[in-house]
């Protein structure tokens, strides 16, 4: 008997479902559509969200980009690209940005602008920007729909007034389209501007909490701030003030992951490992 | 000249049941009387003659029983107070009947240049003007300067009187009603609150009393009505 | 004299109901709870007309209804049946037939309230601050500095030390957590204010204190005030007008001096009597 897999691993009843899924999210920027999530081979909290976004999108001709926390080459993302390798024959993948029709990220947004012809597919854990401030689902609801965000603004408020500035790194509140505020995933402050108005489809998959949102192209999407005290991205300047470069390809306008060498020197470089890798080819 | 009354009382009784007794206690009994602008209208009579619950009557503190009570007012209409609505009766208070009662009333951390004043304040009189006449007042009334900024609650019966009179005197409603004004207060002090009221009667204040000397009735009163003690009901 | 709320027939019952509730319950029963299916007649046809700029007192003891009605107007409960209307310079708006969107509204910025018991009223999870910066965003206040600025100004006035603007509630004594509920509640200058038993359980001078602050305040911003409280008191001090309740129902209503010093209903007789 051959045993077949099913292209692109889910059943055409399941991607149908996502896709319908997917049209309300872009029908309705930043609102949190529940969907019947899949269990998938891999256990929650590994992208089954943006994998089963991945899936049922993918056809043939389609090239695929799989990043985690900015590089090809870790574990998660080399085990998701591998599974869709297997589960969609005649679907290439591809480290290089330029290259990807859909590209399946955790935690960033690639440096180069994505074009109008490719979407963007982020892994979300927690879908809910108000779950930090409302654990009851049926309230938070409610809130979003009226559009009642205040409980989420007084955070801002206490933190400047204990730290003199809004303290939060990623997960940053945003507004989308003028009213839902979204959790944009873990993505840092740095690529939430990258969401305004972007030429692509960002899409945003939690597979344990059963919820598909989306920020269509060109769609106005604000980080939350007050009139007097601004949006603010991470700060790679050094002691002189000067900002700090990627040693590898001397970028200097790039999310920089910092870390320690072997000699126990502090070096700073790309978290977009094809980013950095193509301005080395380039003969930086 | 036959000026027309600013109130007329006809036929007013009060009488109150308390239930847990079982008892009815006539307190007034058929009172007629009439108050005049300019003109002081006494009250006499012994003790239990319902002298204070007409006053109160007409302040509405107590529900008349029955009979009328036809008040004149600024505008020109002609009310019965035993039947004004309370809202109406509650605006009256404001502008128009003013009542100097035995008892001092204040919030706890009042001073009482500001409680003399608060008629003025009610009546949107901007606050420095309001206080000036409050203190002008009390000095006429000698309540040293030393206590103006204190609150009242602390002062003595005469000092509270005295008090109590000049928030009574300081706007000019169209009817004041005094329940034994100058009771703890001493013969100089007597004397100037007889100036101040007879000030009043001269901007047209029609004044309905009670005192407790009949002397001062004499010095004061154009009118005098004498009321008796109800006869008693049977149980 | 305007208008600012009218309630006509307003009800409240718990519990499935039956034709008798009404008929067996109330002050002449001497109970809320229906004999006959166990329903409780919390509140039953209370009819009042409140003014711009008035202070009406309800008063009653447990189970008079008093704080009931109250939660019924700011939307905190649905009621049974019955309407309530609501002026806002021209425009009227039919209280309980508002969708929860419209009510949000209203609770937001044109009532405001405070509860006997500060948990209800305040955050206790965010500073003092917090809780009134939390009002002003609920109300589109999008600079910080201005938010800062009005806060503090509340609580100043609400004799808070503005140093302390930035501590948790929890730390604060039952007086001054009132105190910020009250600055809270005033922070959108609303015309409409309900008071549930705020002074009581405080301290007397604690008491005094708030009560004065209250009528200061009133006379400021001429708001109209509904205050729900057991002690004569404080009726005597801030209303002008007074409802007595018992058992749900409205035994008898006048001008607060009237209703305490020549009250005509035996309850009433005995209210009156029975203050220290």
């Amino acid at each position: 008997m051959k045993q077949g897999i099913q292209f692109a691993f889910l059943d055409e009843y399941a991607k149908r479902e996502i896709r319908r899924t997917v049209l309300k999210a872009i029908a309705i920027p930043g609102y949190q559509v529940p969907y019947s999530s899949r269990e998938m081979p891999m256990g929650r909290g590994f992208g089954t969200g943006g994998l089963q976004l991945t899936l049922a999108l993918v056809g043939l001709g389609d090239t695929v980009k799989v990043i985690d926390q900015g590089s090809d080459d870790s574990v998660n993302a080399v085990n998701l690209r591998k599974f869709i390798e297997l589960t969609c024959p005649g679907v290439d993948t591809t480290t290089r940005l330029q290259e990807a029709t859909l590209i399946q990220s955790r935690h960033r947004i690639p440096e180069r602008p994505l074009r109008a012809d490719q979407i963007l597919v982020l892994q979300v854990p927690y879908p809910d920007a108000l779950v930090i401030v409302e654990p009851s689902e049926d309230k938070r609801k409610v809130m979003h729909g009226e559009a009642d965000y205040a409980r989420l603004l007084v955070k801002l408020y206490e933190d400047i007034v204990k730290f003199d500035e809004i303290t939060i790194s990623h997960r940053y509140p945003t507004r989308i389209n003028g009213h839902y505020i979204i959790d944009p995933s873990p993505i840092p402050r740095y690529d939430v501007p990258k969401l305004n108005d972007a030429p692509a489809l960002m899409l945003f998959g939690a597979g344990r909490e059963k919820k598909i949102y989306a920020v269509p192209p060109h769609t106005l999407a604000e980080p939350l701030a007050f009139d007097d005290v601004a949006f603010r991205v991470e700060d790679f300047t050094d002691e002189h003030g000067n900002r700090r470069a990627c040693h590898l390809c001397g970028a200097t306008d790039s999310f920089l992951d910092e870390f320690f060498d072997e000699h126990g020197d502090k070096l700073f470089q790309c978290s977009d490992s094809d980013y950095c890798t193509q301005r080395q080819e380039a003969g930086a | 000249m036959t000026e027309k009354p600013l109130l007329i009382a006809e036929n007013l009784s009060k009488t109150f049941f308390l239930h847990e007794q079982n008892k009815t206690i006539p307190s007034s009994a058929d009172v007629n009387l009439y108050v005049y602008p300019g003109k002081l209208t006494a009250l006499i009579g012994p003790t239990g003659a319902g002298k204070s619950s007409v006053l109160k009557a007409i302040y509405r503190t107590y529900l008349a029983s029955s009979g009328r009570l036809l008040f004149k007012t600024e505008a020109g209409d002609e009310l019965d107070l035993v039947r004004v609505s309370e809202h109406r009766m509650l605006e009256l208070r404001k502008s128009e009947i003013g009542f100097v009662t035995q008892f001092l009333h204040t919030l706890p951390r009042q001073k009482t240049l500001d409680v003399v004043a608060m008629p003025l304040y009610r009546q949107g009189i901007d606050k420095p003007e309001a206080r000036a006449r409050a203190a002008e007042l009390l000095a006429e009334l000698n309540i040293p300067q030393r206590l103006w900024e204190v609150p009242p609650a602390t002062f003595s019966g005469g000092e509270k009187q005295r008090v109590n009179l000049a928030r009574g005197l300081i706007a000019s409603p169209r009817l004041l009603l005094l329940d034994e004004p100058t009771a703890s207060l001493d013969a100089a002090t007597t004397d100037r609150v007889v100036e101040l009221i007879q000030r009043k009667k001269a901007q047209g204040v029609g004044m309905l009393a009670i005192f407790h000397h009949a002397d001062l009735v004499e010095r004061m009163a154009e009118e005098v009505v004498e009321l008796k003690a109800p006869a008693a009901v049977a149980a | 004299m305007k208008k600012i709320l009218e309630v006509k027939g307003l009800t409240q019952l718990y519990g499935k109901g039956c034709d008798l509730c009404f008929d067996a319950t109330g002050p002449d029963k001497e109970t809320n709870i229906c004999p006959h299916c166990g329903s409780v007649v919390a509140l039953h046809n209370l009819d009042f007309d409140l003014f711009k700029g008035e202070i009406l007192g309800i008063m009653g003891e447990s189970g008079s209804g008093k704080s009931t009605a109250v939660k019924c107007l700011y939307f905190d409960q649905a009621p049974y049946a019955g309407h309530a209307f609501f002026y806002d310079d021209d425009r009227q708006y039919d209280l309980f037939t508002l969708n929860p969107a419209q009510r949000r509204v209203l609770r937001n910025r044109r009532f405001g309230m405070v509860y006997q018991n500060p948990n209800l009223g305040l955050n206790f999870g965010i500073s003092a601050g917090g809780n009134i910066a939390e009002r002003l965003l609920m109300n589109q206040v999008s600079n910080y500095g201005d938010i800062r600025a009005r806060a503090r100004e509340l609580l100043t006035r609400t004799e808070v030390l503005p140093e302390r603007m930035d501590e948790l509630p929890k730390n604060f004594s039952g007086g001054m957590q009132q105190r910020v509920q009250i600055a809270k509640a005033l922070a959108t200058r609303p015309p409409l204010l309900f008071l549930d038993e705020v002074t009581t359980g405080l301290d007397l001078s604690v008491q005094a204190r708030i009560l004065d602050l209250i009528l200061e305040i009133q006379a400021e911003l001429d708001t109209a005030m509904v205050v729900v409280t057991h002690d004569l008191g404080v009726i005597r001090l801030l209303a002008g007008r007074t409802l007595v309740m018992k058992y749900g129902r409205v035994i008898e209503s006048g001008l607060t001096d009237q209703v305490l010093e020549d009250p005509q209903h035996a309850y009433t007789q005995k209210l009156v009597a029975s203050a220290l």
